[in-house]
């Protein structure tokens, strides 16, 4: 049973501020989507398959202005190279003799930044055995609350004015801005922040579709690098 | 199938790749020493660099605001996150939705 009392209590800790968070994100992507005339199923099926709020940014943005499938693959794709970092970061904390390589495998697919800034932050206080339950519990929340919120917001678009539109969208950077300077507990995540700020508008200044990329790489080994007692 | 349903399968799959790719070889990745610290750093970084990127040079409907409604608003919401709650996440992300909402107003 402790696996599914786990489930629930990450079902009940997404179904609060994470959720509304997201809601309030994804019915700003619906009402976008729905502003490009593109069609309810395919833009609501977007966040339950892609799950990658930049990605599918992208796939709605490169899909209306006709760029070739190819590109906007290839744009979707470097756009969520920061799944590999939080994937290599999350997983071992999840690992325990209980479950199977597929269940991680799943997992993997139902990331987010909020299901792993949020796991990173809470894991310290979770035993081992029930992080796994609690992850899936945490994250099916937050899609089932998004892809409502993608077909509520795609609903509402014509109701929406541009003033509450540009409130709506800043909802998101913000959680992330919090989010990430309220898990600094270390100097590694002090550095590795406040390069990632730096190094990310620059690199876009730079090569926009590979900015992301750069300044995380080129941020993260600098910051990796300046920590004490590490030799380059 | 249309061109869109075979782009959202397509954009699932490619953002699949890194997923996959992280939870099968995560397993020979120790979660503690240096390799795992460079990986810490590097998600770190990168969605720090996201989020900044965003905030001074955004595309789409932030476009409209000015680089300074968009600081304010974040230093509004910091604020309200780390000085006038404990931490409370809801309030400050509020507090910064609607800080760009009044800024812009101005």
């Amino acid at each position: 049973m402790t696996g599914r009392s786990a489930v629930l209590q990450g079902a009940r800790e997404a179904a609060g501020v994470p959720a509304a968070v997201l809601v309030a994100g994804y019915i700003g992507f619906g009402a976008l989507a729905a502003g490009h005339g593109l069609p309810l199923p395919a833009v609501v099926a977007s966040t339950v398959a892609v799950w990658a709020l930049p990605a599918q940014l992208i796939l709605v943005e490169m899909y209306t202005v006709g760029a070739p499938l190819v590109a906007t693959v290839l744009a979707a794709m470097l756009s969520s190279a920061r799944f590999l970092p939080m994937t290599l970061t999350l997983m071992p904390m999840m690992r325990h003799a209980r479950y199977r390589g597929w269940h991680y495998l799943v997992a993997a697919q139902l990331l987010s930044l909020t299901g792993w800034a949020m796991a990173m932050a809470r894991f310290a206080d979770i035993e081992t055995a029930r992080r796994l339950p609690w992850f899936f519990g945490f994250t099916l929340v937050c899609i089932a609350a998004s892809a409502a919120a993608t077909a509520i917001g795609f609903a509402v678009a014509e109701a929406i004015t541009p003033l509450v539109k540009i409130g709506l969208v800043f909802l998101a950077p913000t959680y992330y801005l919090l989010i990430l300077l309220g898990s600094v507990r270390d100097r590694a995540t002090a550095y590795a922040l406040a390069c990632g700020a730096v190094a990310g508008p620059l690199a876009y200044l730079v090569a926009p579709e590979w900015g992301v990329l750069i300044a995380g790489l080129g941020g993260g080994t600098l910051a990796f690098l300046l920590l004490p007692g590490r030799r380059p | 199938m249309n061109t869109l349903v075979v782009l959202v399968i397509a954009c699932a799959l490619a953002t699949y790749v890194w997923r996959g790719l992280g939870a099968a070889i995560s397993g020979r990745v120790r979660a503690e020493g240096p390799l795992f610290t460079w990986f810490g750093c590097v998600a770190y970084a990168m969605l720090a660099g996201l989020v900044a990127r965003i905030v001074i040079t955004p595309l789409g409907t932030l476009e409209t605001t000015e680089l300074w409604h968009r600081l304010g608003a974040a230093a509004i919401a910091l604020a309200a996150y780390f000085l006038f709650t404990r931490r409370n996440l809801f309030v400050g992300v509020i507090a910064g939705g609607l800080a760009i909402i009044g800024l812009y107003s101005f």
